[in-house]
């Protein structure tokens, strides 16, 4: 009989993934498009913040949205109905986005129109941080409703993003939502991150996500 | 969650490796996984006993390393292992600072495989 022999690999599984982020970084840098991926849990309001920036933005910078969505052309819709141009990816039941459907996103859109692109990434705290999308900086949603509690239980979410936005803050009279403990649970996680608390209901705090916003094109522009 | 599309990745690798080494057959991949990563070892398995069907990898098995999430404490730069439920509340044991980096417990890396 044969023997079995050992063949060291040595490889990391998402290899691939990994050097295609890479790759869409590097397009949209020759571009100056930043791209911008807005994670969160389904409900918690990606669609109204973006459009909420929309409006922010009143033209000020040329925003163009990457919707994913597992099954559905609603998001996209809402979001080309205030004249933005917006691709919408189906992801077919996955649970994340991947550098390659970032890929096919960008590929439909002719990027060097846009000073921004934002992808809504698919309602998940789990899966999209572990992947990497491509994306130059990273921002997740938390809403009031959600709770505190949350960065204890999804810490790698809260330890990729660059900004953190507490969003439905017109619900926190009515929760025992503790925003000191939840400050402190995320800094622990990630001392760089940046917190704003917004309410698109509202719209309070939303000049401050359009100053971010603006500072960071401005500083990722100045940088190439 | 996602298991899918990381099975459809070691997969990939694997046969990369088995065509470049002249192998028969593949009996076992040894795979390292942070405890960050939320997968689950059965699912994985299912997955890759149905993608591998017909190919030099049909029943391997694969042996799943959970590698420890580490933190270093921002003060005093010690490393302490700690948990991902409760890693947002976790005190460093050696000043007592609370929180810090991570530093390992996001490995997803196919180290060996065994073959004939």
């Amino acid at each position: 009989m044969e023997e079995v022999r050992l063949i060291e690999v040595k490889e990391e599984i998402l290899s691939d993934n990994i050097k295609q982020a890479g790759e869409v970084r590097d397009r949209l840098r020759k571009t100056k498009t930043m791209l911008l991926n807005l994670m969160s849990s389904p409900g918690s309001g990606k669609t109204s913040l973006i459009l909420r920036t929309i409006e922010g933005l009143g033209g000020d910078l040329r925003l163009g949205v990457i919707e994913a969505d597992i099954e559905s052309t609603v998001d996209a819709e809402k979001v080309a109905a205030r004249g933005i141009r917006a691709i919408q990816l189906r992801t077919g039941g996955f649970c994340h986005l991947d550098a390659g459907m970032v890929t096919r996103g960008i590929d439909a859109m002719d990027v060097s129109e846009f000073d921004l692109v934002i992808i809504e990434n698919v309602g998940n705290l789990v899966c999209p941080a572990e992947f990497d999308t491509g994306a130059h900086k990273n921002v997740m949603i938390l809403s009031v409703p959600e709770g505190d509690d949350k960065p204890l239980k999804y810490p790698l979410m809260f330890s990729v993003c660059d900004l953190l936005l507490v969003n439905k803050t017109d619900y926190l009279s009515l929760s025992d939502f503790d925003m000191a403990a939840l400050r402190k649970r995320v800094l622990a996680l990630n001392p760089r991150i940046m917190i704003l608390e917004v309410s698109c209901k509202t719209g309070a705090g939303i000049e401050s996500w359009i100053g971010w916003l603006k500072a960071e094109v401005t500083a990722f522009k100045g940088a190439i | 969650m996602h298991e899918l599309p990381i099975t459809e990745s070691i997969l990939k690798i694997v046969l990369k490796h088995a065509e470049g080494n002249d192998v028969q057959k593949v009996i076992a991949v040894h795979l390292q996984v942070g405890k960050l990563s939320d997968l689950e070892d059965d699912w994985i398995q299912r997955y890759f006993d149905y993608l591998s069907k017909g190919t030099v990898a049909e029943g391997a098995k694969l042996k799943i390393e959970r590698m420890p999430a580490v933190m270093r404490c921002n003060a005093c730069s010690a490393s302490y292992e700690t948990d991902i439920i409760g890693m947002a509340d976790s005190v460093c044991p050696a000043c007592g600072e609370k929180g810090g980096t991570i530093v390992s417990g996001r490995e997803y890396t196919i180290k060996e495989m065994e073959v004939m």
